[in-house]
């Protein structure tokens, strides 16, 4: 078909029409692009981390893995280590229970649908570091509207309440409530994502599976445990992978909200590699501490490919 | 009975809906509140902080616009969005469309391959490329962020575009080729015009991915009259005088927009990151 014109004009005419020329020349710049600045630079973290570099000093001299067993002695990264596993599971965990309770909800036909679909995906659709100023606001030492609502309601702030008689609760004073309100802001984030794709898949599901199965005399949690969730099964993985990937790698939610703080009680793997790597200008202990972030990044990119080698074949 | 029955069902829809909706959207509603509230009225512990104890006001909209660069930020985002939108579009329309129409197998894994890219996470690579860009020549500069957004937008619109691309029957540019079109003038004469909603969603994703981003902006650009809404509004106007009524704002007035138009889009952008697991 591509001959049609190739005796009346020339050569020029004859690339245009040269697929062998055409797919390869079109496809180059996005290769390029990526190879140079996300195939070097991955490059470049891996030799940083094995070398002294610091922004005064950028010569490299190789030192092995020091950066590595520096890193491992340090109780802080130790702790970010450990915050970003704990941050990750218990958001994404909260997450799909709570997306598979408003994905159903949000299925059924009502007035104001737009409105409210509008509300629940604004975590998700408005910029993470600035949503997160919200919460920095509502989180306030002093004038935190949770901590108005609890002394109101008696539970806060007198002679005999329940939650202590200080008039504020410091939700990032205190470590384990800073963790809780990191954890909570994550949910917050990452619920809209993974109720729209939940969502997706619902409606993927044939109507008449869930009315045989209603006809059979399946109930409701039956129908839920034994026809949907199954079916769901692969939406829900790419679900919590992508809440896992976006969770995992954050850094605006916990720099926002406490700085790691208190005393490094919220550091995780990005925000100390940050702290390190380009405020106190140790790059190669902070590309260390960023290259930990990798491994599970590698599991997580491997997991898709399966799924979708496995919708490819079927 | 079955229609109380069915009114209690639709009452716990909505109550369902509404809690939901209220967690969702009370960090933007507590915007909206503290933008327009008195600093007297903000300040007072005894007040209820959930009601206009006093007439509310324009000064803090009013601090924002003219006492801090929050104009220079907004005018930063729009600039470095609309840079990366045009390198997207430049470099994932011919890559989507030559993966999509010419590709065999091996173009098959090489798309999942570009997509996967977009995992790489920002925070494993903002170290190596400050120094990228340092050797570039272009730190301290709105092109720093320009050159590296693509690096997320370009795969992921990729992936996108190949999709919508996939979806158009190729008997149209048969019939271009035999019309007399070159295989390329079939692709942008006839394929282009009809992806035009597919292009337009790469377009808003394009701006919303850059607008969204944090990392590398914070590593990248320290001078504050170089800073985009992301992370001028958390940086510099906490930093500069703590007043909340004006950062509310701030943080209140690029969200609205964006949301807007990501909401619009966003079945779109679900299909993407979705393609095969739904059958």
């Amino acid at each position: 078909m591509a001959t049609i014109k190739e005796e009346s004009t020339g050569r020029l005419t004859h690339i245009w029409d040269s697929e062998r020329v055409l797919a390869p020349v079109m496809i180059a710049p996005a290769i390029l692009y990526i190879a140079v600045l996300v195939g070097v630079p991955f490059f470049l973290a891996i030799y940083y981390s094995l070398s002294d570099a610091t922004t005064g000093d950028p010569s490299l001299n190789f030192v092995g893995l020091r950066n590595f067993l520096a890193v491992l002695n340090d109780s802080v990264f130790r702790r970010s280590l450990k915050n970003t596993f704990i941050f990750t599971f218990v958001s994404q965990l909260l997450v799909l229970v709570l997306a598979k309770v408003l994905a159903l909800a949000l299925i059924k036909e009502f007035r104001g649908k737009w409105l409210v679909r509008f509300l629940i995906l604004l975590p998700w659709t408005a910029p993470i570091a600035l949503g997160t100023i919200g919460w920095l606001w509502i989180l306030d030492s002093i004038f935190s509207p949770i901590d108005w609502v609890l002394r109101y309601l008696g539970l806060l702030g007198a002679p005999d309440a329940i939650l202590g008689t200080n008039s504020n609760l410091y939700w990032l004073g205190v470590p384990s409530l800073a963790m809780l309100s990191v954890i909570v802001v994550h949910t917050w984030r990452m619920l809209p994502l993974a109720t729209v794709i939940l969502l997706a898949g619902l409606t993927a599901i044939p109507q008449e599976i869930l009315d045989a199965a209603e006809v059979d005399g399946a109930g409701f949690w039956r129908r839920l445990f034994q026809v949907m969730i199954p079916l769901l099964l692969p939406i829900m993985t790419i679900a919590v992978l992508f809440g896992v990937v976006f969770t995992f790698t954050d850094i605006a939610v916990v720099y926002v909200l406490t700085q790691g703080g208190p005393v490094h009680s919220t550091q995780v793997l990005a925000s100390w590699a940050f702290f390190k790597g380009i405020e106190a200008g140790d790059l190669a202990q902070g590309a260390a501490v960023a290259l930990f972030l990798f491994p599970v990044m590698a599991g997580v990119a491997a997991l898709m490919l399966r799924l979708a080698r496995r919708t490819e074949v079927t | 009975m079955a229609s109380f029955k069915r009114l209690g069902r639709l009452g716990s829809l909505y109550g369902v809906l509404a809690l939901f909706a209220l967690f969702a959207a009370f960090p933007f509603f507590w915007m909206v509140i503290t933008s327009f509230k008195r600093a007297h009225d903000l300040y007072t512990l005894e007040n209820n902080p959930f009601l206009f104890n006093e007439p509310p006001t324009m000064e803090h909209l009013h601090g924002l616009f003219f006492d801090t660069l929050f104009v220079k930020y907004l005018v930063n985002t729009v600039v470095v969005g609309i840079a990366v939108v045009a390198i997207t579009l430049v470099v994932a329309v011919p890559a989507a469309y030559s993966l999509a129409r010419w590709a065999g197998r091996w173009g098959e894994n090489l798309g999942i391959a570009i997509f996967l890219t977009y995992l790489v996470p920002p925070t494993l690579l903002f170290i190596p490329l400050s120094r990228v860009i340092g050797a570039l020549g272009v730190q301290e500069s709105l092109w720093s962020l320009i050159l590296v957004y693509p690096t997320f937008t370009i795969p992921f619109c990729t992936w996108l575009l190949m999709g919508f691309f996939k979806s158009i029957p190729q008997d149209i540019e048969e019939q271009a080729l035999v019309d007399g079109y070159s295989r390329f003038g079939a692709m942008v004469r006839i394929v282009l015009p009809l992806s035009i909603s597919g292009i337009l969603t790469v377009v808003v994703f394009a701006f919303t991915l850059s607008m969204h981003e944090f990392i590398y902006a914070l590593a990248f650009i320290s001078s504050s009259a170089l800073k985009t809404v992301s992370i001028g509004v958390p940086t510099e106007l906490v930093g500069e005088f703590f007043e909340w009524g004006p950062l509310m704002a701030g943080a209140l007035i690029p969200s609205i927009p964006v949301a807007f138009l990501y909401t619009l889009f966003l079945d779109r952008f679900i299909a993407g990151f979705t393609v095969g697991a739904i059958k």
